[in-house]
């Protein structure tokens, strides 16, 4: 492995043994709350449309709300600073601190603030600055950054944060237990804020129409924080304003649902500063506070950093519409195994922080990170606003690759790797990302290839120069593709003939020709053609059985696999290419079946930025997955006797992308149907996730992802089953895990399988 | 009652059960005697906005750093509440209402039926106008809450615990 991969390698393995375990207990706790916390609002998917809409247009006319807020914050009589970047802001600051003479300055939890740095360049000036949030707090006494958006200190244990605390202020009797460690810190930040001379918060909304702060929190220390000193300061990006008060209705709503699982965190403070709260000024404790006549000041400072070139980069633009609540991260595999430590930059984590790190620090930020969102695409119908997290991370990626170093490989380009990508892209990227070339070469010299590839010098070397790791057996590649095959069995014309053949238990010839001439183009996909071809004659054979004729054409890979590498312009003419080979099968009325869940998710979601509309839609709604449209056939008076029946027990695992697209319930739907008993798992992702897992610096992340599977597959009432999965790599994934082979459910459901 | 807000006050209370939060069903006639068996001493409070009753000479009305500090309650009026969720929305006065929920261990926030609304939208369409007109309001549910130090601990910063007043509607009229 090259010094730069053991490094990378090395220091996911150190997380993965110190905080890995506190991590994943939080962060699955968060991501089962949300499941079952949004299940019980009927208006879910509404409220996320109209959410999105108003993050839309708030960054749409960003500059003019800017404008409004300003007017409407100096009439209510506060005032409002707009910081090109963080030394602007932090000076701005400096100032309101040194004009107040404030000795110590109280803060509530913002991320903001974190990328601001602002914490440092007041104490520069000799302020003390504290925090109150509980979590920032065990952060700021450990001296640690935070490693998630909203529970900052979710990678300590209760045991190391009172270990923390026993050590560093030794209180007469050790802290030990959860109500003892908050009790303490209530009283000993009590002490601070009382004594404060400032206050900072951040915001979660700005509405410009009224100046409110609207701050979502549930420990009640933004509201002392807020109205205890008589100067607030708050700190908040542009992107945190919203048009109105009635905006932030849908917001109420999804925030603590998308972050914690909480239906609605304790408080949302909708302060209009300076707020008419009293001051609770604690040198004069005993006057009453209706007598007292307080000339509060209150200093908004909103912060650019970056943000309003964001709004004019087409790509990042939607990164400004995050609110921040964390949901890409709790229902990230990977994030859910190392956490923000690794997965995130400066300030931000989780799937969306490379868009903020990109933005507001840079591409070598982001780079640091990037590779650790694998498009698995699981975030993508968790994020309240609807951003499309996986295509952000694949943006970047993308430019990332477009900086590296020009003619590094040159010498191997040419035969290998037929792509559109400048010369600069990683070859460990480059191999994957050409896959198709690989497996093309691969089958065509098997089984040579595939002897070839367990050569230990093979391995160690392929480990050295492009990082597949020596631990991950290879896809062995087919001599006879699919395509072979098909044709050699006699082609359409074949498959017509075994299609219309009466069959027991189907009901006869007439049945099927009352089904009308239904057929179908199967999508060769890369791994079905060269590597697993069983599963492929496993469909052909299956639509035949249910009256179907199948057509194989010649189709190229669907771009899922360059994609994945972030070289876009070669997913983009794969997308043409796909396009052109299945067109004139679309106008003749052929339904396209898709094996592969990641191929059919660059038709249903990435093709919409590769092709005209037109062509978009006429191949997304004639496009399907193969269970989805077994279920569709069976629904339609199709027999399921002429399939394999039987009832043997199924411990089945739905792919990622499959389940983004809202298809899994199909395939459990027909095995149920034809007498199987199927287990589901509920993890994210098997871990795999098409190239990840190979790659020798992510090796051991993915098999720690793994494990959270394979645990539910070897439990008592698991173990003994037969393990289905859909996905190629959650296959591979599963044979690595398991001491048993996994099946396709079409393999399961093949006339032609015999009995397990 | 209305069936409709009968309907509203069961989901209210629902909700609050839910959330494991008490709450007191009044007339305002028996105000006092259910304040006294809610409320722990020494409470403080912020004068009552509604015709019908007032706090009781035992609840310092007049509140200062010191009392706030030691209070062992804080009793308060709520706006209005939201059913779907069991909140309160608690307005910030020149009294110090906002601290008055904040600061002691235990919150009792008086609400009359009338003020509930059925969900959240509704009341941000209240809130709509009162922020635009200067005012600021806490919508808050359930007492403060961390799972920060490793498991979920309530009271926070804030109360840690919170008694809801409800005034049933009755025949007196508040000349709203």
């Amino acid at each position: 492995m090259s010094e730069a991969r053991e490094e990378k390698a090395a220091s996911i393995r150190h997380l993965l043994e110190t905080e890995g375990d506190a991590v994943a207990e939080n962060t699955q706790g968060f991501n089962q709350g949300r499941y079952e916390s949004v299940a019980e609002l009927e208006e879910y998917e509404a409220l996320k449309d109209e959410a999105r809409a108003i993050k839309e247009d708030a960054i749409e006319r960003l500059p003019e709300l800017i404008d409004e807020l300003t007017e409407t914050v100096e009439a209510n009589g506060g005032t409002v600073y707009l910081a090109d970047d963080a030394a602007d802001a932090n000076r701005y600051v400096r100032e309101v601190a040194a004009e107040k003479e404030a000795d110590c300055l109280v803060k509530s939890k913002s991320m903001t603030s974190e990328e601001l740095e602002v914490n440092e360049a007041l104490e520069a000036d000799g302020v003390e600055v504290i925090e109150t949030d509980l979590g920032e707090w065990v952060l700021q006494v450990a001296e640690e950054a935070p490693s998630h958006l909203i529970a900052p200190a979710i990678h300590k244990s209760r045991e190391e944060i009172a270990r923390l605390f026993n050590a560093q202020f030794d209180p007469d009797e050790p802290l030990e237990t959860a109500e003892e460690l908050t009790t303490f810190a209530r009283e000993w930040l009590g002490e601070h804020i009382r004594d404060a001379d400032v206050g900072m918060t951040g915001a979660n909304f700005i509405t410009a129409d009224s100046g409110t702060i609207v701050l979502v929190t549930s420990e009640g220390n933004a509201r002392k924080t807020a109205v205890v000193p008589d100067t607030h300061v708050a700190v908040a990006g542009v992107e945190k304003i919203v048009p109105s008060v009635e905006d932030v209705a849908p917001f109420v709503e999804l925030i603590g649902r998308s972050g914690t699982g909480q239906d609605i965190t304790s408080y949302v403070s909708f302060l209009t500063p300076p707020v008419e709260s009293p001051v609770v000024d604690f040198d004069e404790p005993d006057v009453p506070f209706d007598e007292r006549d307080d000339d509060r000041e209150f200093h908004l400072v909103l912060i650019d950093n970056g943000r309003l070139a964001m709004r004019e980069d087409e790509h990042l633009r939607e990164t400004l519409y995050c609110i921040r609540c964390s949901a890409c991260a709790n229902s990230c595999a990977n994030f859910q195994s190392v956490g923000g430590h690794a997965f995130g930059g400066e300030t931000y984590t989780g799937g969306i922080a490379t868009g903020w790190e990109a933005g507001v620090y840079g591409y070598d930020s982001a780079a640091e990170f990037n590779d650790l969102c694998t498009g698995c695409s699981r975030c993508v119908n968790q994020c309240p606003v609807k951003i499309d997290i996986p295509w952000i991370n694949t943006v970047v990626r993308d430019r990332l690759n477009r900086e590296g170093d020009d003619g590094q490989f040159e010498f191997v380009y040419d035969e290998l790797v037929p792509d559109e990508e400048p010369g600069g892209v990683d070859l460990q990227k480059r191999l994957f990302g050409n896959f198709e070339t690989l497996a093309k070469l691969g089958s065509a010299t098997a089984p040579l290839s595939n002897w070839l590839a367990t050569l230990g010098p093979v391995r160690r070397g392929l480990e050295r120069v492009v990082g597949v790791d020596a631990g991950r057996p290879l896809p062995s590649f087919e001599r006879e593709t699919l395509r072979d095959w098909f044709e050699r069995r006699g082609g359409h014309a074949a498959s017509r003939e075994r299609a219309a053949e009466p069959r027991a238990g189907r009901g006869g010839h007439a049945a099927s020709k009352e089904r009308g001439d239904r057929e179908v183009v199967l999508y060769p996909d890369v791994y079905t053609n060269y590597v697993d071809v069983a599963r492929g004659k496993a469909a052909v054979r299956v639509l035949e059985a249910l009256g179907v004729d199948v057509h194989v054409p010649a189709v190229p890979e669907s771009g899922r696999a360059p994609l994945s590498q972030g070289m876009v312009a070669t997913a983009d003419e794969r997308a043409s290419g796909v396009y052109a080979a299945l067109a004139e099968h679309l106008d003749a009325g052929r339904d396209v079946v898709v094996i592969e869940p990641s191929d059919l998710a660059m038709l249903h979601r990435e093709y919409e930025r590769f092709l005209p509309d037109a062509s978009y839609e006429r191949l997304r709604e004639n496009s399907y997955e193969a269970l989805e449209y077994v279920y569709g056939l069976l629904e339609n008076g199709a027999d399921p006797d002429a399939l394999r029946t039987g009832d043997e027990e199924i411990a089945y695992h739905s792919h990622c992308q499959q389940r983004t697209l809202g298809l899994a319930p199909y395939t459990r739907s027909v095995l149920e149907h034809c007498g199987y008993d199927v287990v589901e798992s509920d993890v994210e992702c098997c871990g795999m996730a098409g190239s990840f897992g190979y790659k020798s610096e992510y090796y051991e992340l993915s098999m720690d992802v793994g494990e959270r599977l394979a645990d539910q597959f070897t439990a008592p009432e698991t173990k003994d089953r037969v393990v289905v999965a859909t996905g190629t790599s959650c296959g591979d994934q599963l044979d690595d895990l398991l001491r048993r082979d996994s099946r396709h459910p079409l393999e399961v459901l093949d006339p032609a399988t015999p009995a397990y | 009652m209305s069936v409709e807000t009968g309907a509203i006050v069961e989901r209210f209370e629902t909700s609050l059960a839910e959330l494991d939060v008490a709450v007191t069903r009044t007339r305002p006639t028996a105000f006092e005697s259910t304040l006294e068996e809610v409320v722990r001493e020494p409470a403080v409070g912020t004068p009552l906005p509604f015709e019908s009753i007032s706090l009781p000479a035992w609840v310092d009305v007049r509140p200062t750093p010191a009392t706030l500090e030691s209070a062992a309650t804080g009793v308060t009026a709520a706006s209005f509440g939201i059913a779907d969720y069991g909140s309160v929305v608690l307005p910030s006065t020149p009294e110090g209402a906002e601290q008055v929920s904040l600061f002691s261990e235990l919150h009792v926030p008086v609400l009359r039926e009338r003020d509930l609304v059925a969900d959240v939208p509704t009341a941000i369409d209240r809130l709509g106008p009162r922020l635009r007109d200067g005012e600021s309001a806490i919508v808050a549910t359930g007492p403060s809450a961390t799972a920060d130090m490793g498991a979920l601990v309530r009271g926070a910063h804030g109360p840690e615990a919170v008694h809801v007043i409800l005034l049933e509607d009755g025949e007196v009229s508040d000349g709203e």
